[in-house]
């Protein structure tokens, strides 16, 4: 590992400043993801802002409803009394999501911004375009079980691994964003992208932004949510695939996690069930229409009726539970 | 080499440690601290699981330097003097081990979710609302970030179970 140096800045500025004032300088949060990268070779900066210190670790209520910080712990999130009351598919995202230990040390920016877990990502003797721009991808042909099979290009075929981005993903959520040009906000939808010909880039983010808080809005009156997750264990995997979902009286939402580089919002899904019954067959209608544009390969054929028995069994049940 | 200072098991220790090192490795290597186990090192076992400022976190994955003023309470600082933990005698009476190397992080978990289960619904939980009931499939559930090789789970559940009620 790289010998790096290590700051702890006082104010959300005097970090940004410090990172952005630098191309070898990165964040460090909670460092479940980011240490073992440091071990395995993937990232090795030269200078560690972190951001522990910042006050960023408060959850708010506000007019419009939740202000999460970026700091926040994922555990002490999903605890939350009103996350738990008022946005069960959030509290059931974070609670999906790795062991209680590491939910213990996983922030919210942190969680947003893990990276892949291709096992060639991390496998540093292969060939792997996000790890290693233009060496090649060593996915498309191999271990495909945990591929995309929406979104992807010729360069990459992962899948982004975090639950968090799938449930909050469905809530509309927005990030709020301190960089060396001043404070932003995007929408959640905007944060993450498509590999396209630049895998490497995850996210829209440029170098030294730094996220500050994530915001929810309340959901309508009477709105139900969950969040399920299918996975080769029963606890403590990744998602194959998994959805995020609310309905709420003619509105349904659906996002999907472990079918994309990002998390996929079921656009053309959530148009055709608008206001129409949710039973199984109208369901697993719209799905098809969504997955219209899906590629497959043999190790990945299995995530279109998981992902489509899923959906509608969420669904109904949410339907059942809105009457 | 930055120094740090840490309280292990109610003792003062401290120490210039590399900034490299993690918690685990500074703890083992530069403190003899060597309750907390390595079994990966990449935050999938929970060998190294001890109670950093009251709750059960990883030490594989958390660098020392950030942790400088901590309180750390491994398994071997759980028991009122000569007494076992609660939680390490029942784990003794339900053989809840057999070549003990996950154990010590089994007990801090085990100790850290008991405390917390109150207030924190998990995975298995139907009502996100309601009062923690700690059923097995709660306790499996809570307990997933702790893997054991010699599969003495059937144990550690029991174990567990006797100290929650
Ligand atoms: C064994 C294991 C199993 C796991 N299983 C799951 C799972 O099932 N589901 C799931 O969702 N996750 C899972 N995770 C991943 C875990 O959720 C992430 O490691 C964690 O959320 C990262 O948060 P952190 O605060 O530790 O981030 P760090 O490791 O500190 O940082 C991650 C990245 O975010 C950047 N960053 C951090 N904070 C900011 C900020 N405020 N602004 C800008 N950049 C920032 C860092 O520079 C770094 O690039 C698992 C992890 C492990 C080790
Ligand atoms: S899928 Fe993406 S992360 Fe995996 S090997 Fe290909 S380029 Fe790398
Ligand atoms: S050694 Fe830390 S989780 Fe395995
Ligand atoms: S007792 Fe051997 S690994 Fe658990």
């Amino acid at each position: 590992m790289r010998r790096f140096e290590y700051a702890r800045p006082r104010t959300p500025q005097e970090a940004v400043d410090l990172v952005a004032g630098s191309d070898d300088a990165a964040f460090l949060a909670g460092g479940s993801n980011l240490v073992d990268h440091l071990k395995v070779g993937i990232a090795s900066p030269g200078v560690l802002v972190d951001v522990g210190g910042l006050g960023l670790d408060r959850v708010e209520e506000t007019d419009g409803g939740l202000r999460i910080g970026a700091g926040v712990r994922n555990s002490d999130l999903a605890a939350h009394p009103v996350v738990r009351s008022r946005y069960a598919v959030l509290a059931r995202s974070l609670l999906a999501g790795a062991s209680a230990q590491i939910r213990h040390q996983a922030t919210t920016a942190g969680n947003l911004l893990q990276r892949t877990r291709c096992v060639y990502f991390y496998d540093a003797t292969t060939p792997c375009n996000k790890r290693e721009p233009g060496t090649g991808c060593s996915a498309v042909d191999g271990y495909q079980r945990y591929n995309a099979i929406l979104g992807a290009s010729a360069a990459c075929v992962t899948v982004h691994p975090s639950d968090l981005a799938v449930g909050l993903a469905v809530l509309d959520a927005t990030v709020e964003v301190l960089g060396p040009d001043g404070a932003r906000t995007l929408p959640l939808a905007d944060l993450h992208r498509l590999p396209g010909d630049s895998p490497e880039q995850d996210t829209t983010l440029a170098h030294g932004e730094l996220i500050t808080a994530v915001t929810v809005p309340r959901l309508p009156e009477g709105a139900v949510s969950t969040y399920y997750k299918a996975r080769d264990r029963a606890s403590y995997a990744f998602a194959l695939v998994s959805v995020a979902a609310v309905v709420a009286g003619d509105e349904v939402r659906v996002a999907w996690g472990g079918v994309a580089h990002r998390p996929w919002r079921a656009t053309v899904l959530e148009e055709a069930l608008r206001g129409g019954p949710l039973d199984e067959e109208t369901v697993r209608a719209a799905c098809l229409e969504e997955l219209a544009p899906a590629t497959t390969g043999p190790g990945t054929a299995f995530k279109l009726e998981m992902v489509t028995g899923a959906t509608a069994m969420v669904l109904t049940d949410l339907a059942g539970r809105a009457r | 080499m930055p120094r740090i200072s840490l309280t292990v098991d109610g003792s003062p220790v401290s120490g210039d440690v590399d900034v490299r090192a993690t918690l685990l490795d500074a703890l083992r290597e530069r403190f003899d601290v060597t309750t907390p186990k390595k079994g990966c090192d990449h935050g999938q076992c929970g060998a190294c699981t001890v109670l950093l400022d009251g709750r059960r976190h990883l030490t594989c994955l958390s660098l020392a330097v950030a942790h400088d003023g901590a309180e750390v309470v491994t398994a071997a600082g759980l028991g009122e003097g000569d007494e076992l933990h609660p939680v390490a005698q029942a784990f003794l009476d339900h053989d809840g081990l057999q070549c003990g190397y996950c154990t010590p992080g089994q007990v801090c978990s085990a100790v850290g979710m008991l405390a917390e289960a109150d207030g924190t619904p998990s995975h298995a939980t139907d009502d996100l609302e309601a009062e923690t009931e700690l059923t097995d499939e709660e306790i499996r559930e809570r307990m997933s970030g702790n893997l054991c090789r010699c599969g003495a789970y059937p144990g550690i559940l029991a174990a567990i179970k006797e100290v929650a009620r």
